[in-house]
């Protein structure tokens, strides 16, 4: 097999270790890019959740003898932002915000947006063109513009942009859970589900559902990795937390004018946040090749 | 109605369904204040008979039914209403924030499209060669990225902090196009170039890749057909439809991206109107920009379905 | 030995191309004669596709060819380069495809299709010449020759004529060799018939050699001059048709001949245990003998040499002579299906006329399954049988008539019937790939309608699960595997042991061996044969092959085109049949012993 998929014939063919989860992790774990996109995401991460937690300086209060846009020194590592503020302490705490809001918007999102793929696939006709055409009119507007679009209602507010969010997730994930169940939908073994008289919900969740894993983890990662730049957007126009709150998009956005004599405050959360979708990407994209690699050896093997 | 032409008639239809609906969307969530436009605009000491007066004037004391049929015919008619913020029509605010913006994005696309099908395109001819893993590699990084991350990254490359060539922010006097601000236009369009590329690149590797691996390609070889013929005969008249999917994607994506980056560079554009009226509450502003990008979205979509039923023999015959 | 072949295959050798470099063939040789047709054979995993495209230098991706030569009129093609090779292919050797659906460009025109492969290759010296060419070989395999059906594109043409195309584009250079693999699967008898036909006219008068690969014996024994058995991408026999299949002298080929179904019934169908090796799993020794009841210690030690069994009948086995010695002595005959009861009808099927969306498929259907019996459903593809035995299984509701069971009136579809019915009416699949749910372990399965019709958990449970599998001759180890490690075959029979967990009374059995390779397809009909004979339950056992029904079936109903046209006790049918369909259909059928009996 070429070296670009992985080769999961022989997994595919009969290999003792046989959970369908294990073999998809194990598949992609083989890859080098798994593993970077692993420790790169694990890195980023351990920063936002610890990182509140070992501040040098309390993130929203000046630093002494420091002026605003100081350079770095021993005193503050980083320098200091706009009105003074140690730029390390507030990097180390402004990350927890962006995880949280990705995490769990992708969360809200997938999970609603499995839901009517799932029930749309199967029901087929009209409820199916009804829902699709619902997830349509979500889609016709770019996440971003969503989002605005709502913060204009009732102003910046965390809750809100959760929603939006998630919101302008569960289409995109609709379509892929369907896609995917449709071809299951079709198989015999649903059908055999069906005349023995298993209840409609029982065979969604219990045949159809294990069935899409593959496609719906890879499809949640792909979305987290869309979710983090959405967020992360949001806050740098102004629409997530709000001053003196430390955020990394916010930081981005209150620093931007000293670009050219204190540039830190900028260009940490920028590789920061670069980084983790960056991270999360290689995760997604080794999980899908693994994906791929073991259809391609399943079907081998018939 | 039948045919190829009922299709395209249908598929219309479909389209501005969706659009209606999006506009429902758009003005329920905007009208539905908990706050109200009228004493965000007075403030809190305005007196209740100027409220009233200024919720007459702007329409809000209409059932919301009314207010809906008010804005949408206004839409079509030409009247988008008066922004809240300066009193001016809304056509005269947008009007040249759209013509900056379309030029932004119609350099990006003209650029981006071509390279992307290309880069893709080549990619799954030379796949699994040293060409194409480098490129899997940088699209995937690129790919991920946030706009504004590559949007300020370059700005602190080209702009602030490494070299000091390009200026970062644009000052524009009114009246003016975007034309005549060439250097000014560089680190946006690359922003917006950078952003699209990569993911355009790696969805049209994977249609091709399908192509060249199917069975009649496959065939044709065995047919002993040159592999010139091959490519261009048999290949890429198949991959036509997927590269119009590509190219709509792309421009959709682009519709997307200049909020963004048009923050990062002060880029006076519709995006940074949107955001600059969302803060305001601009109302009017806010429905008017929403529903025309969503209008541009279901129109690409539209013509990206339509396109692909033309250029493919099977699907064209079937409806006939 | 006559004068050089027009092909020759000398120790060809193909392999993967991982880091294990296993081979999929192996030591394969072989010689055609130009105007001869050799069948190349085998099951899955015997890498006859493999060998059949290494014929025209080409490998998939993923395989490499490792030694060996090609050579076509005394030319080893494999030693030229890319681009010579290039050249030769569709004019010096051409190729026709199994699936001409996805082989024919969806986005060009037929008549330019055909029109490439002549000018890509220098043909006629202007566009008339090469007009006059096409309508020459269109003529030849029966199409119609006009301008509509040059402007029309694939997928507006049938099964059988995209296959037609496909066979004029291979013969419009009138090449010297040419691959045929498998071209008449998916097509219906009667095309079928007519294909095979035009391909044995065409090669004769042209004088062309011909590869035909298959898996269908008695399509290779009705069309080949000579035969070529591969077995786990060896050469396991290579010789003159009616000597091979009469006296062959490898056991795998006898095992094969033995699993062959007949029109005639007369033996025993007997399958072949174990499954196929695949490439990386061979084992040491004769691939053949874990499987193999000649073989001796010896045999699992040394791969056997191609041994000459007479100047044109080779074998690869140390102990053919004794073979050919056992052949002589008597097959086993068929047993005795048990009698029909005149009972009270289990099934009852009156009137019925099925839809599928607009189109109606079944028309008047009057149709009665008696207990304990079993009943053979035949037709070809678009005959209606699997739309009835759906409706009878309660997987199609679009329907109206009337259905009973067991005396009472049966509703439409499983949703609307009651639990008894829902578990007395079992149905079990076409393909054993499609009809297990890969997240599940097998124990998972069989235990599903044990859960939902008898409440069994726990010690319970499992014990019934064992004794279902046990019914199908499948070891309990298999309990905590998934389908993807079993074979085709042990997923078929999980998926009966499915069916028989609920203890129906009725078992529909949708072409349940169609999918699968013929040495297994007979250890299946076995085993459903035995299961109605001590279980008593009935069988409605739908097939499209007519040489499979004498073996299991007490009677049978012929249909065709949504009717029923003849039907009767299965010996009365095939042995005297009444409507024209049907005496197409028996003559039509491709058979061995037809075969063999007008060579001698």
């Amino acid at each position: 097999m070429s070296q670009a998929v992985v080769d999961t014939a022989e997994v595919g063919r009969g290999a003792t270790r046989s959970r369908p989860w294990r073999i998809l992790f194990a598949a992609a774990w083989g890859q080098h890019r798994t593993k970077v996109g692993v420790a790169i995401t694990l890195a980023l991460v351990l920063i936002a959740l610890i990182g509140p937690f070992v501040t040098p300086y309390p993130p929203d209060q000046g630093v002494e003898n420091q002026l605003p846009f100081a350079k770095p020194s021993a005193d503050a590592w980083l320098g200091t932002d706009t009105i003074g503020r140690d730029v390390l302490s507030r990097f180390l705490a402004g990350g927890l915000s962006v995880l949280i809001l990705a995490g769990l918007s992708t969360a809200i999102g997938v999970s609603l947006g499995v839901a009517v793929g799932l029930v749309a696939a199967y029901s087929r006709g009209k409820l199916d063109d009804l829902l699709m055409r619902g997830m349509d009119v979500i889609l016709s507007f770019p996440q971003i513009v969503f989002a605005l679009v709502l913060a204009a209602t009732v102003g910046p507010a965390l809750w809100l942009l959760v929603l939006a969010v998630a919101l302008t997730t569960t289409p995109r994930a609709a379509r892929v859970a369907r896609g995917a169940a449709v071809e299951i939908v079709e198989r015999d073994f649903v059908r055999a589900a069906e005349a023995i008289g298993l209840p409609r919900r029982r065979i969604l969740f219990s045949e159809v559902l294990p069935n899409i894993t593959s496609p719906l983890v890879v499809e949640t990662t792909l979305r987290l990795t869309f979710n983090i730049a959405v967020v992360a957007g949001l806050s740098f126009l102004g629409f997530g937390l709000q001053p003196p709150a430390a955020d990394w998009g916010l930081m981005i956005n209150e620093n931007k004018n000293g670009l050219t004599i204190q540039p830190w405050p900028v260009v940490m959360p920028i590789i920061a946040i670069g980084l983790l979708t960056i991270g999360t990407s290689l995760i997604g994209d080794g999980l899908n090749r693994a994906a791929i690699g073991i259809e391609r050896g399943r079907r081998g093997s018939e | 109605m039948r045919g190829l032409t009922g299709f395209v008639v249908r598929r219309l239809l479909l389209g501005l369904v969706t659009l209606l609906v999006a506009s429902v969307v758009i003005f329920a969530t905007t009208q539905a204040l908990p706050g109200d436009a009228a004493r965000s605009i007075l403030g809190r000491s305005a007196t209740p008979e100027s409220l009233a007066e200024l919720r007459r004037q702007l329409g809000l004391d209409k059932s919301v039914v009314a207010q809906y049929r008010e804005w949408i015919t206004g839409f079509v008619t030409g009247d988008l209403g008066m922004s809240l913020a300066n009193r001016l029509p809304v056509t005269e605010v947008m009007g040249e924030r759209l013509l900056y913006s379309v030029f932004l994005m119609l350099i990006a696309a003209v650029i981006s499209i071509p390279f992307g099908i290309a880069l893709g395109a080549v990619s799954a001819r030379r796949r699994d060669g040293p060409f194409d893993q480098v490129t899997s590699i940088l699209t995937l990084g690129f790919a991920a990225l946030p706009e504004f991350v590559v949007g300020i990254s370059l700005a602190v490359l080209f702009s602030t902090t490494v070299w000091n060539v390009l200026p970062s922010v644009i000052v524009t006097e009114p009246g003016v196009g975007p034309w005549h601000y060439p250097k000014e236009l560089i680190l946006p369009i690359t922003t917006l170039v950078i952003a699209v590329v990569p993911y355009t690149a790696r969805i049209m590797r994977a249609s091709t890749v399908e192509i060249l691996e199917s069975d009649f390609v496959e065939m044709a070889r065995l047919k002993g057909l040159s592999e010139s013929r091959v490519l261009w005969r048999h290949a890429v008249p198949n991959a036509l439809a997927p590269s119009f999917q590509v190219a709509a994607i792309n421009l959709a994506y682009l519709a997307g991206g200049i909020v963004v980056v048009e923050a990062v560079f002060n880029y006076p554009g519709i995006g940074l109107l949107l955001v600059d009226s969302v803060r305001v509450r601009d109302m009017p502003v806010v429905q008017a920009v929403a529903l025309l990008i969503a209008a541009l979205y279901v129109g690409l979509n539209l013509l990206a379905d339509v396109a692909t039923i033309l250029v493919s023999p099977r699907l064209r015959t079937s409806l006939e | 030995m006559n004068a050089a072949a027009a092909l020759e295959v000398v120790e060809l050798r193909i392999e993967l191309d991982d880091g294990d470099h296993e081979d999929i063939v192996d030591e394969v040789s072989f010689r055609v004669a130009a105007g001869e047709i050799l069948g190349l054979v085998g099951e899955s995993g015997s890498g006859k596709t493999t060998v059949g495209l290494a014929v025209l230098g080409h490998t998939r991706r993923g395989a490499r060819i490792r030694r060996g030569e090609v050579r076509i009129e005394g030319r080893d093609i494999l030693a030229l380069t890319a681009l010579e090779r290039q050249r030769l292919r569709g004019k010096l050797v051409s190729y026709v495809p199994q699936d001409p659906a996805s082989a024919l460009n969806p986005a060009m025109r037929v008549g330019k299709q055909l029109e490439e492969a002549l000018t890509e290759h220098g043909f006629g010296a202007s566009d008339a010449e090469r007009r006059e060419r096409i309508v020459e070989t269109l003529g030849e395999v029966l199409l119609p020759v006009g301008d509509a059906f040059l402007r029309s594109y694939p997928h507006q043409l049938s099964g059988g004529q995209q296959q037609r195309v496909a066979l004029a584009m291979a013969f419009a250079n009138r090449p010297r060799v040419i691959v045929l693999d498998e071209p008449t699967t998916g097509l219906d008898v009667t095309t079928q018939a007519h294909v095979l036909e035009t391909v044995r006219d065409l090669c004769g008068a042209h004088g062309v050699a011909a590869v035909y690969v298959s898996h269908d014996l008695a399509v290779v024994a009705t069309l080949a001059d000579r035969v070529a058995v591969l077995y786990g991408g060896r050469l396991a026999e290579v010789g003159p048709t009616g000597t091979l299949f009469r006296a062959a002298a490898h056991p795998y080929t006898r095992r094969l001949v033995e699993a062959i179904p007949e029109l005639s019934g007369e033996h025993a169908l007997v399958g072949i245990p174990g499954t196929a090796p695949r490439p990386g799993h061979r084992p040491q020794g004769c691939f053949f003998a874990p499987r193999c009841t000649y073989a001796r210690p010896d045999c699992l030690s040394a791969e056997p040499p191609l041994a000459e069994v007479s100047a044109e009948h080779r074998a690869r086995c140390f102990y053919w002579a004794d073979v050919i010695l056992e052949a002589a002595a008597a097959r086993p005959e068929a047993t005795p299906r048990p009698e029909i009861e005149v009972d009270d009808a289990l099934v009852g099927v009156r009137e019925l006329n099925a839809w599928y969306g607009r189109r109606q498929v079944l028309f008047d259907i009057d149709l009665v399954v008696r207990p304990r019996e079993c009943l053979a459903l035949v037709g070809e593809s678009g005959s209606g049988k699997t739309t009835l035995a759906r409706c009878i299984g309660g997987l199609h509701t679009r329907y109206d008539g009337e259905l009973t069971f067991k005396g009472q009136p049966l509703a439409a579809g499983s949703q609307a019937r009651d639990a008894a019915a829902r578990r007395e009416i079992q149905y079990v699949f076409q393909s054993p790939y499609n009809s297990l749910n890969p997240r599940k372990t097998i124990g998972q399965i069989v235990a599903q309608p044990l859960r939902l019709f008898f409440s069994a958990a726990g010690t319970e449970g499992r014990r019934r699960v064992s004794d279902a599998l046990e019914r199908v001759q499948l070891s309990s180890t298999v309990i905590n595997r998934y389908p993807h490690q079993l074979s085709g075959g042990e997923r078929q029979r999980v998926a009966i042991a499915r069916a028989l967990a609920a203890e129906p009374q009725l078992l529909v059995c949708d072409e349940v061996t169609s999918a699968l390779d013929v040495s297994v397809q007979a250890a299946i009909i076995d085993v459903l044969a035995e299961l109605q004979r001590e279980l008593h339950i009935g069988l409605l056992f739908v097939t499209h092959n007519l040489a499979l029904i004498r073996t299991i079936a007490q009677e049978v109903a012929v249909m065709s085109e949504g009717r029923i046209v003849e039907r009767g006790i299965v010996d009365s049918v095939l042995d005297d049949p009444q409507a024209d369909y049907t005496r197409r259909l028996l003559a039509d059928t491709p058979s061995l012993e037809a075969a063999l009996a007008a060579s001698a």
